[in-house]
């Protein structure tokens, strides 16, 4: 039986790049929980301190383009996003979610059929129904999901290569 | 079926004949860039997370410090204080202020035919030389520093023939902006993008690393150029050989290909806040600067302060523009110091830093503040990217931004 669960959307656009996600300036604080408040800030400032720990953010194309920095998952992942669902990722952070136990969903009609504050129903690697509607969703590959339910990569690899 | 140079590159870190796109493969690592924008959190990982970690082969490992070098907190200090420990510990190829990491590593490391991690997106770089450099994480770092191996996707790859020649006054960083305009911010989204025909020898070095260095502003994994007599004189004079030097075969399947006549191209400027949102320059006209920035990773070489230079020569800054000149490696500041090219500048106005990142990463130095505008030859010009979120950033050619700097305002070489 495939897990299932439901969350609050946060809808933003598209090509929402790294530099949204966290800026350059706030890199150097010391820890993830110090830089998370100023996650999307050039965009929303006010978005970091409204979500709730599993709302989903439901965006455009490209998510997350850009720079390597592994920061904008791990804020994501600590903000509590539960999952991000776009029309697509850009690749680097497509692996760095992946690696930091993040999930994402790509999903190209969601978008167009959510507003912000929706509640939508997500069943992993079949379905989301949102306002009445379906929109199938593909299960990522065995090897990428067991990555993400040790927690990341980090952790996977201390399982599997008996790095421990 | 025919192999791509991508697939080429990655059938052979895999120790297999031949692969296709869409497989998915275990390879073995040639070179493992990392620099100071998140080297330390790698360290941090490799110290806690792991019980009795090891490196694979120190050997490939290199690492630079070039984002915020000289540093500019106590901060920084601590994270350059803790990569450098941990380099001096483990016998780590290290570099400080030496210049920008893929600079360094074209002028000292990349051979055609490697596979490189570089935990820097800008990694794409490498395929001036053909070789198969990627952007990573540094989980994805770290894990190939750990076990000398990475999985990667087999990108497909979108071919770009190249014909004629640049016209004067029109630059390498001119035909890739227009192709990033082309084709989208996504437009090469996981893909790798080959670029070959007659016009290749008509790009210089710097033109070509220019090039893939931006094509990861089309979302693409990586860049790859055939190694030809112009890449191979460019690796002799540095005492390098290649390891493979890859074509594509003439049955390789391609996602997408596109003809495009050299002479064709004119001068472009991307306006805030996406790289792909291009228009010619002539249709920026008039649109007035605070700071303008010539340097990077993408045109921060000898010939594009060459460029700015012959510009600006007998004439000065606009005295409310800020003009940061920033060679991309202290091989290209020496050369520009004896060609007298830093001499101009100075006598222009110019403020000439050392080599490094700038404020193309919108830390460190010359980060703008709300309600300015700055005009780069930088990578990106995402909203904040270069300061404060009310700033805005327009990306153009070395050329495109030094009149810009004399003029005060967004103008073309011809124009002046």
């Amino acid at each position: 039986m495939s897990e299932t669960f439901t969350a609050r959307v946060w809808v933003l656009g598209d090509d929402i790049d790294t530099d949204i996600i966290i800026p350059t300036e706030y890199l150097a604080l010391k820890t993830i929980d110090d830089m998370k408040q100023y996650g999307f800030s050039p965009l929303r400032p006010e978005l970091a301190a409204q979500i709730q720990p599993g709302d989903v953010i439901v965006a455009g194309k490209n998510f997350g383009c850009g720079s390597s920095r592994e920061q904008a998952p791990e804020i994501i992942k600590a903000l509590g996003i539960r999952a991000v669902i776009a029309k697509s990722f850009a690749r680097i952070f497509f692996r760095n979610s992946i690696n930091n136990g993040l999930l994402l969903i790509e999903n190209g009609d969601l978008h167009d059929a959510v507003k912000e504050g929706d509640e939508i129903e997500v069943t992993m690697g079949e379905r989301i129904v949102a306002n009445g509607k379906e929109f199938p969703i593909a299960s990522l590959p065995q090897n990428l999901l067991d990555i993400i339910n040790a927690g990341g990569l980090v952790k996977a690899m201390r399982k599997r290569n008996g790095l421990d | 079926m025919g192999m791509t140079i991508a697939e080429k590159i990655i059938a052979a870190a895999a120790g297999v004949d031949s692969v296709k796109a869409g497989d998915i493969h275990t390879v073995e690592l040639d070179r493992l860039m990392s620099n100071d924008g998140t080297t330390h959190l790698t360290i941090d990982m490799y110290n806690n997370k792991l019980k009795n970690p090891h490196i694979a082969d120190v050997k490939k490992l290199v690492w630079i410090i070039d984002h915020n070098i000289p540093s500019d907190s106590p901060k920084t200090a601590a994270s350059h204080k803790k990569m450098r420990d941990f380099a001096r510990e483990h016998g780590i190829d290290f570099w400080e202020g030496k210049g920008v990491c893929h600079q360094i590593m074209m002028e000292n490391y990349v051979r055609p035919g490697e596979l490189i991690f570089g935990a820097d997106s800008h990694t794409c770089a490498y395929g001036a030389l053909g070789a198969f450099g990627t952007g990573v994480g540094c989980t994805d770092y770290l894990y190939a520093m750990v076990t000398g191996k990475s999985w990667l996707l087999v990108p497909e790859t979108i071919r770009f023939n190249l014909t004629g020649k640049l016209r004067e006054g029109v630059y390498a960083r001119d035909l890739i902006l227009t192709i990033i305009g082309k084709i989208g911010a996504a437009g090469a989204s996981y893909m790798a993008m080959e670029f070959v025909g007659d016009g290749m020898k008509n790009l210089t070095m710097d033109d070509r690393i220019s090039m893939c260095n931006l094509c990861v502003e089309a979302g693409a994994k990586t860049a790859l150029m055939e190694v030809d007599d112009i890449a191979l004189d460019y690796l002799h004079a540095r005492g390098r050989e290649p390891k493979h030097c890859f074509k594509s075969d003439e049955d390789a399947v391609f996602a997408a290909e596109y003809d495009i006549d050299l002479a064709t191209i004119e001068p472009i400027v991307a306006r805030p806040d996406f790289v792909d949102d291009v228009i010619p320059a002539k249709e920026a006209l008039g649109v007035k600067i605070d700071e303008a920035f010539l340097g990077s990773c993408n045109n921060g070489r000898l010939s594009d302060l060459r460029v700015g230079a012959d510009l600006i020569r007998g004439r000065k800054v606009h005295p409310l523009v800020r003009f940061l000149v920033v060679p991309a490696s202290n091989e290209v500041y020496e050369a520009a110091i004896k060609e007298g090219i830093i001499q101009t500048f100075m006598e222009a106005g110019a403020i000439v830093m050392n080599a490094n990142c700038s404020v193309c990463w919108g830390s460190c130095q010359g980060v703008i503040g709300a309600g300015e505008t700055l005009i780069s030859t930088g990578t990106r010009n995402f909203k904040g990217r270069a300061g404060h979120p009310d700033s805005k950033v327009y990306l153009a050619s070395a050329a495109t931004v030094t009149a810009s700097a004399i003029k005060g305002e967004i103008t073309t070489a011809d124009k002046l």
